[in-house]
Order: C-alpha cells, then sequence, then structure tokens
C-alpha cells in the first residue's frame, strides 16, 4: 500500500487555525496543526523525537474554551477545536518567553530558527537591566533549594558560569542553558537510556547534572553525543568544535556536509560529516533518517580520527 | 538499562537505615543489571525513593554519596535522576550538615511577631544561616512558612538520629539555643482555635471534637460520632454517598473550589482500574494552618472521610501525603492510621462491609509545588516535584496513571457530615453557590489569631471583630486573603462576605483560608518583597514564564524599593511579567505568583519612604 493510501484510511480532525480549517490526522497535536496551515510557531523544548515536555511554553497558543494559553506541542487536536496563533496574547506570551531567556542565558549560539523568531517578536534581552556577573565553577551546582541570596536589583540575574571542559570529547557550557530537557530525554528514555544526567535543583538553580555534580567520565555517560545532537543552544558541545571555536578556526561557511553510512556495524546509520579544510570537525545524524532518528553511538559519533591519520603518513 | 553506580559504598548506619523502607531483607549483592523482568521491578520501587531519602536523612542527618549509591543499588533507580530528585527538596541535604537544624520561619505571618528580630540575634550568636555551631553538632537555617502562623515566630528543628523532630512556636532565643545543644524540643500545650475555649459554640462542625476529644483515641473518636459517617455510607452505598455530596454542593477547599461530588462522580466511573485516593494534606500556602490543625486535633476524621472516598470510588489503596514540616500532624495520623487498621477499619474487610482500603502516609520534604495535585503525584512516584499539563486530569490519568480523587484535607473533613446530615442539610448552611461552613486561619495584627469555623457569607469584618479586632486599637491597613497567591485588599472591602463568589467579585479569591491582617504601622515592602522571594525559592523550575519570571518580579520590586526613579517603566514590566506567567506558565504556582505584588502595587502598599 502506498503511503498516499494509508494516509486516506486515518480518520481526520478538522480544527481551525487562524481562521482556516486544517485537516490533522487523529492524534496530532494543535502544534502539527499550526505547521499544516504554514504558521510559523516557535519551539524550543520540542522536537519531533522526543516527548513533549512542554516546558518553554514558547509554542502557547490561545484555544477557545481554555482560561489561559495551551502548549501547542503537547496538546491533541480535538475536532473543532479553534485556535489563534497571532493575537495579541499569544505574541506577548511568546516575545516574553524570549526575553526571559534571552535575559539569562547566553543565545550567541542559539539555532538560526530562534534567531529568526527573537527578530520576529522583536525581543529586547536589555529591558530588565544589566546581566549580573558569571558566578563562580560550582556556585550554581552547590546552591539548595528554597533559599537564595536577595537580589538587589541592579542587574538582572543569568546562569553564567565557567565552562565545563572534563574530557576530549564534550564540552558543556551551561551558560547557553535553556534547560529545554532535550538532552536529559535524549540521555534516558527517548533514545540512549544511559540516564547520565538529569535536572538537579529547583527554580532558578535547576540545573543539567549528574549525580552529585561528578565529571561527565566518572558518570554513567557513554559518550554518545546524543545530548549534544539535539541541544539548541550550543550548551553541549564536541570539544573539537569548541576548541575551533576558541582559536577562532571554525568556519561554517567553508564546512562542506557530506552523507555516508557508518563504517562500524551493520545497522546502516547515516552520518552527516561537517568537513572543514578537508578535515572532519563534528558529525551529526539526520533527525529523519528512520534507523538513527538523529542519534547515534560513541563509534559514529567520534571514531572518525583514522580517516584524517591516513593523509599524514 | 545498565545502572552504572556510584564507587562510593555506604556506612553501616546509612544501609541500615535505607533497609528500613523494605518488608522483605535486603537483595543479594551483584543484581545490578535491569533484565526485562526487572524493568517491571524498577517501575513498583521507584515510589520509595522519597521514603528512602527521608530514612537516610533522618538517621544520618544528610544523604552522603554512598547513602545515595545504596538506594539505587536497592530501588534500580539511575543515580543521576536520584540526585535530581534529592536536590529537589529543601529538608533534604546533599552536603553534610550538622545533625541539630533549626529551620526558623522568617515568611510573612512570622515577620509580623519578630521574625527578623529572632533572625538577627540567631546570626549574632552563631553566624549566618548553614554556619555549623562550635562543635559541629548544630546549625540554622531560615525557612518559609511553617504553618504556625497564629502563634509565631515559629521553628522546625529537624534532628537526626532517634531525637524527635518537633516544631515550637512562638519560638524564642533560649528555646533554640537548647534544642541545638542537646535539648529534646519542647512541646508546650498551645491552643490554636479561639472558638474551642470558653463556651464553645454549637454550631462548630468541623471544629467540633478539636480540644474536647483525644487525637489519640479511637474509642474517644468514636464516643464522638466517630465512624458513624463510614456507617451510613456502608448502609446507602457508593452510589448514594456520591449523590449526597453531590448535592452537598461541597467544593473544595485547598483553593481551586472544584465541586467535589463532580470529581468523585468521574473518578467512581473511570473504566480502568485501579483508582486511587489521594488526601492532599501538604499545605504550605504562607498563611495557611488549617488542615495542620485539623491533623493534629482530628486524625481519626481524616482516615475515616478517606476510607469513605476509597469506598465511593472504588479505591483499595489511600495515600495521604503530608508536608514535612509538620511532625506532630504526622505523629498523629500515623498513629490513627495503626490503630484504626487494629481495629479493622482499615484492612482487607474494612468495617466487616466487605472492602478493602488502606492507606500509606508519606511525607513531603519542603516543596510548595507539591501541594499542586499533578507535582504530588510526581513527588509519591518518586519523581521530581514537577507539575503535568493538564488535560488529562487526575480523574482520568491521576497517581501513577490511573484515575485518582484528589482532596483536600478540609474538604475530606466536611464529609463527614454531609454524610450524617445530608447532603440539602449541608447545602442549607452558607450561601446559594458556597456551601458549609469554612474553616478560616487568621493570623497578623488581630488581637486573637487562630483558626475560625464560619458559616460561608460571614462578612471579613464580622471575622475580624470574632478574632478579637486590630491589635492595640491600631487601624487596618490591608488583609492578604487567600495567602501569598491570594490578593492584598483594601479595608474598603470589610463587607465582603467571605465566599468564593464574594471574594471573587472585588477581585480577590478565598484561596486556602487565609485571612492576614495588617496594621497601619507595618512595612508593607517588606512583606510584598517576602512574597516575591517566596515565588522565587519555590518555582519548581520547569517552565520559563515562572522559573525565570519569578526572578525579575523579584528583582523589579528590589529596584522599585531602593531607587523608585522609574517607578512607571518597573510598573509595567511587572504588569508584562504577571501577564506571561498567568497565561503561559504550567501551574497555578506561575498562574498566581504575581497576584499579591499586584494587588500591593494597585493599592499603593509599595510606595512611601524609601528605607535610606
Amino acid at each position: 500500500m502506498s503511503d498516499e493510501a494509508k494516509g486516506q484510511t486515518l480518520p481526520l480532525v478538522e480544527v481551525t487555525v487562524d481562521g482556516e480549517t486544517v485537516r490533522a490526522p487523529e492524534g496530532a497535536t494543535l502544534l502539527d496543526a499550526c505547521r499544516a496551515k504554514g504558521a510559523d510557531t516557535p519551539t524550543l523544548c520540542y522536537l519531533e523525537t522526543l516527548t513533549p515536555v512542554n516546558a518553554c511554553r514558547v509554542c502557547v497558543v490561545e484555544l477557545e474554551g481554555s482560561r489561559t494559553l495551551v502548549p501547542s506541542c503537547s496538546r491533541a487536536a480535538h475536532p473543532g477545536a479553534v485556535v489563534h496563533t497571532d493575537t495579541p496574547r499569544v505574541r506577548h506570551s511568546r516575545k516574553l518567553v524570549l526575553e526571559l531567556l534571552a535575559s539569562s542565558v547566553d543565545l550567541s549560539l542559539a539555532n538560526g530558527d530562534m534567531k529568526r523568531w527573537m527578530d520576529y517578536y522583536e525581543v529586547d534581552a536589555e529591558k530588565f537591566g544589566p546581566s549580573s556577573a558569571s558566578t563562580a565553577a560550582g556556585d550554581r551546582d552547590g546552591r539548595r533549594p528554597g533559599h537564595h541570596h536577595a537580589p538587589d536589583g541592579k542587574t538582572a540575574e543569568t546562569v553564567a558560569q565557567p565552562v565545563k571542559i572534563h574530557d576530549e570529547m564534550y564540552i558543556r557550557d551551561y551558560s547557553k542553558c535553556i534547560l529545554c530537557y532535550k538532552c536529559v530525554e535524549a540521555c534516558g528514555e527517548d533514545a540512549q537510556n544511559t540516564f547520565a544526567i538529569a535536572v538537579a535543583g529547583r527554580g532558578f538553580d535547576a540545573r543539567i547534572s549528574t549525580e552529585f555534580d561528578r565529571r561527565l567520565d566518572d558518570s554513567a555517560c557513554v559518550y554518545c553525543g546524543n545530548c549534544i545532537g539535539v541541544c539548541p543552544t550550543g550548551a553541549l558541545m564536541f570539544k573539537s568544535e569548541y576548541d575551533r571555536r576558541e582559536t577562532g578556526e571554525w568556519n561554517e561557511l567553508q564546512q562542506r556536509v557530506t552523507r555516508t553510512v557508518c563504517p562500524y556495524c551493520g545497522v546502516g546509520c547515516n552520518l552527516d560529516l561537517h568537513v572543514q579544510d578537508n578535515e572532519i570537525v563534528k558529525v551529526m545524524s539526520p533527525i529523519d533518517h528512520s534507523v538513527t532518528h538523529g542519534h547515534l553511538c560513541i563509534k559514529g559519533r567520534f571514531g572518525w580520527q583514522f580517516v584524517q591519520n591516513r593523509e599524514e603518513t | 538499562m545498565d545502572l552504572k553506580l556510584l564507587p562510593v559504598e555506604a556506612s553501616e548506619v546509612e544501609r541500615a537505615a535505607v533497609a528500613t523502607i523494605f518488608d522483605h531483607p535486603p537483595d543479594a549483592p551483584g543484581t545490578d543489571r535491569v533484565t526485562r523482568e526487572g524493568l517491571q521491578e524498577v517501575r513498583a520501587r521507584r515510589h520509595l525513593l522519597l521514603p528512602a531519602l527521608h530514612a537516610v536523612q533522618k538517621q544520618v542527618g544528610w544523604v552522603s554519596q554512598g547513602a545515595l549509591n545504596e538506594i539505587c543499588r536497592r530501588l534500580l533507580v539511575p543515580p543521576a535522576e536520584a540526585y535530581g530528585v534529592a536536590t529537589f527538596y529543601a529538608l533534604l541535604s546533599t552536603t553534610m550538615r550538622p545533625p541539630r537544624v533549626a529551620h526558623v520561619c522568617d515568611d510573612i505571618a512570622c515577620k509580623l511577631q519578630g521574625a527578623d528580630e529572632l533572625c538577627a540575634t540567631l546570626e549574632c550568636r552563631f553566624g549566618p544561616p548553614g554556619t555549623p555551631s562550635a562543635n559541629g553538632q548544630a546549625t540554622w537555617h531560615r525557612s518559609p512558612c511553617l504553618g504556625l502562623c497564629e502563634r509565631g515566630p515559629a521553628v522546625l528543628f529537624q534532628l537526626a538520629g532517634d531525637a524527635m523532630d518537633g516544631t515550637v512556636a512562638p519560638a524564642e532565643v533560649a528555646d533554640i539555643e537548647n534544642v541545638l545543644n542537646g535539648a529534646t524540643v519542647p512541646m508546650p500545650p498551645a491552643i490554636s482555635t479561639p472558638q474551642t475555649t470558653g463556651t464553645r459554640d454549637p454550631a462548630l462542625c468541623l471544629l467540633r471534637r478539636v480540644e474536647a476529644c483525644d487525637p489519640a483515641s479511637l474509642v474517644a473518636y468514636q464516643a464522638a460520632d466517630g465512624y458513624s459517617a463510614l456507617r451510613r455510607a456502608l448502609e446507602i452505598g457508593p452510589a448514594e454517598v456520591i449523590a449526597e455530596v453531590s448535592e452537598s454542593k461541597l467544593q473544595g477547599r485547598g483553593g481551586a473550589a472544584f465541586p467535589t461530588g463532580r470529581k468523585w462522580d468521574a473518578v467512581a466511573k473511570a473504566p480502568a482500574t485501579p483508582h486511587y485516593v489521594v488526601c492532599n494534606a501538604d499545605e504550605s500556602e504562607p498563611g495557611t494552618f488549617k488542615d495542620r490543625v485539623l491533623m493534629e486535633e482530628d486524625p481519626f476524621a481524616i482516615v475515616e472521610s478517606m476510607t469513605i472516598a476509597g469506598f465511593a470510588v472504588g479505591a483499595e489503596q489511600g495515600y495521604l501525603y503530608v508536608r514535612g514540616e509538620y511532625p506532630l500532624a504526622t505523629a498523629r495520623l500515623e498513629h490513627a492510621i495503626r490503630e484504626c487498621r487494629s481495629a479493622g477499619l482499615l484492612g482487607p474487610d474494612v468495617m466487616d462491609g466487605g472492602f478493602c482500603f488502606d492507606i500509606d502516609l508519606r511525607r513531603g520534604a519542603g516543596a510548595y509545588i507539591c501541594g499542586e495535585e499533578t507535582a504530588l503525584f510526581s513527588s509519591i512516584e518518586g519523581f521530581r516535584g514537577e507539575p503535568r499539563n493538564k488535560p488529562p486530569f487526575p480523574v482520568e490519568v491521576g497517581l501513577f496513571g490511573q484515575p485518582t480523587v484528589i482532596n483536600n484535607v478540609e474538604t475530606l473533613a466536611n464529609v463527614l457530615d454531609i454524610l450524617l446530615e445530608g447532603g440539602p442539610a449541608f447545602a442549607g448552611v452558607g450561601t446559594e453557590r458556597s456551601t458549609g461552613s469554612k474553616l478560616l486561619c487568621v493570623s497578623g495584627a488581630v488581637e486573637r489569631p487562630g483558626l475560625y469555623e464560619v458559616p460561608f457569607g460571614t462578612t471579613l469584618r464580622t471575622l475580624l471583630d470574632l478574632a478579637g479586632g486590630i491589635r492595640g486599637g491600631k487601624r487596618l491597613k490591608t488583609v492578604l486573603l487567600g495567602g501569598a497567591a491570594g490578593s492584598f485588599v483594601s479595608p474598603t472591602h470589610l463587607d465582603t462576605p467571605l465566599t468564593f463568589e464574594g471574594t471573587q467579585a472585588i477581585g480577590a479569591s478565598l484561596g486556602s483560608g487565609v485571612v492576614m491582617a495588617f496594621d497601619e504601622g507595618t512595612d508593607m515592602r517588606g512583606i510584598v518583597l517576602r512574597i516575591a522571594a517566596f515565588f522565587r525559592d519555590e518555582s519548581c523550575g520547569q517552565c520559563v514564564p515562572c522559573r525565570v519570571g519569578t526572578v525579575r518580579q523579584e528583582e523589579l520590586l528590589q529596584r522599585l524599593a531602593r531607587d523608585g526613579a522609574r517607578p512607571s517603566a518597573e510598573a509595567q514590566l511587572l504588569d508584562e511579567l504577571a501577564q506571561v506567567m498567568r497565561d503561559a506558565s504550567i501551574c497555578g504556582l506561575g498562574h498566581t505568583a504575581a497576584n499579591a505584588v499586584q494587588s500591593a502595587v494597585a493599592l499603593g502598599l509599595f510606595e512611601g519612604p524609601t528605607d535610606e
């Protein structure tokens, strides 16, 4: 049976998005319906391959009959739902969510989508005042739930802190973390089932952490790199990329992406090799690939040095 | 999944503490690998995580790497997740901490009763919060509301080892010093209900047994009408019980005022099984102490009403989630549950009525958010107390993903009278839309603070008069209605009837029944700043509007308090924050985190001379 024929057997629900009728398959979300209609709905914590945690709240829409706005990424499209995506209320919440993040997190390496949305919603990251200085290493990791030092109101508190560099594979720059939970999900039930990281602490002091903030190489981490693969802000990064960025040698415009098949086992994972100056600088996997869904293992992700070594001889 | 544990072993004491939560002997070592069957076991044990953390915290005074490792080994929980849970709760410590800790309440009600001065003295004697004493055996911390608002300033003593935890209110420096130096926690008699002293008002229903019936005696409880409601329930059957509750028009007393009958009916009819009954006793709204008084003084009533709920909705297991800061209520409820079990009032054949029901008591560990119903489920299940999106609602997908009735303590306590008098008679008290009587937590600048029971519809003025009026003949400046999540109202609203609809009409809410009075001499800025700090501390951190919004709200208020240079700009930003928190947060905490602040600004309570 062709895909088209299969599609026709699925029951469809009819919803109204910004005055237009949209048909979506049963089980679809309001986000699916909004995107089917062509509404550019921002998302941060949402990813097709992960269970929605609906924590960022940037995808909110106005659903008639609901007192508050609803997160479109996780609300099922029920028949007859009437949704508005561009009302002043929706625009206000999306703008504020982005401003709250921009005022507390370093979004300089955020992906292109996020930058586009920040422009569209005219985000003013400075409106809450100048940013607070970076905290010392370990300060945020040691904070007790339910206690904080009263602010003086002169600066806007941020999550700025030193980068965690403990090994040759990853760096973790939690100054850039928007707490979207994607890395936790990819490490846990949605992909790797390793559970090396989780959210620890509470409130603004919540952070991604191993147990007792132990180093990754001392934790359950298996270095699959799937957390990096899903990170939308560059908080998690391959060391190879980080080092080149530090020395000013990272140049995405000069990079070529070559799709190939991983040579290690018989599963057939697709690899996207990012090559700069004839050197592999990063390995990703296409999110829509039926085998990997964007995820890889340590070998596919990091075991490519031999390709380089050949040239040296 | 392979469980990778920490390379740190637990001490004998820690191991023994963890073992206390199991009914069976310790597992054989070396069974870390989780097989297919093991996965079932993982899910089945996860809910023991918080009890296990509590057990270690109680015995040792903190949760070490070795202890966490032991818990993870026994419960098959990944250490990173267990750490995430442990660091969520204020009463658990994952760093070494002295065994004797005084948690001194500096929240709004205690502030009005000298908490700031008390904390200043402690800071002089012991150093800043968290400083270990010279012998390393004691320390102190500041705490949010401890639910002893009628007689602050309050202190909770968390004592490791065999010593009993306890609270003292009002507390003096000497009390704190004595206990920190090794004395047992004193328990002077204290009465929280002024209406039960002297001639008792015969109209008291919810407070009928308070101070009149030994809370430790099942016989005394039975002699005072106890268990006649359950007997009637058994006679009329589940459907009639629900009909009575529906006819009574009882609405939830936790703050949301949802019709209880509709909740029970939905769960009774839910096809998925098992069903659960959960009693939300995680009372943490600043200024609220009504459920504590009921649990301390009439614990059997909570057990009986939960049993009736279980009978009505077809649940065999109930969970009673008590806030961790209530050691006396916990002890009395645990005692009551044991007594009822041995008397056949809980267990496989309740009252020989052919139905099975039992109650598991769970303790919170210092997290306001766990009073939010879905966060409470997460907490019981052994996850971080993070709220979930609704829908689905608990009546469909609740505790352990099953249809669940979750009711507040006071709500359940009303069920007894409904069954004894009948739903229509209950509905005859109060107003058309707010039926029955209401417990109101009166604190602050009144002559006789305490818990008062009045019929719905009583005006704010009458209630304050009942509490002896404003202390020292001063003038009333404002009243905080509904707690930190509620709002400040002006004295011009004193004739507002205290009903769900009456308070709504003036843009306020009854919330959890907080009525906190402030006289004209109060530093209202300090009060409003404390409320903002409270929400910043208690946000779970899951969603952006609340996690960052509560931080920005506090910063803006500090800025207004310090230089007030551009008050209109700050006020506009506060409004913007309020709107995004109300519209886009996941749960009620975020939705209401700006209520009190906004009402204070609107009433001009934040204006006035600067501190400098």
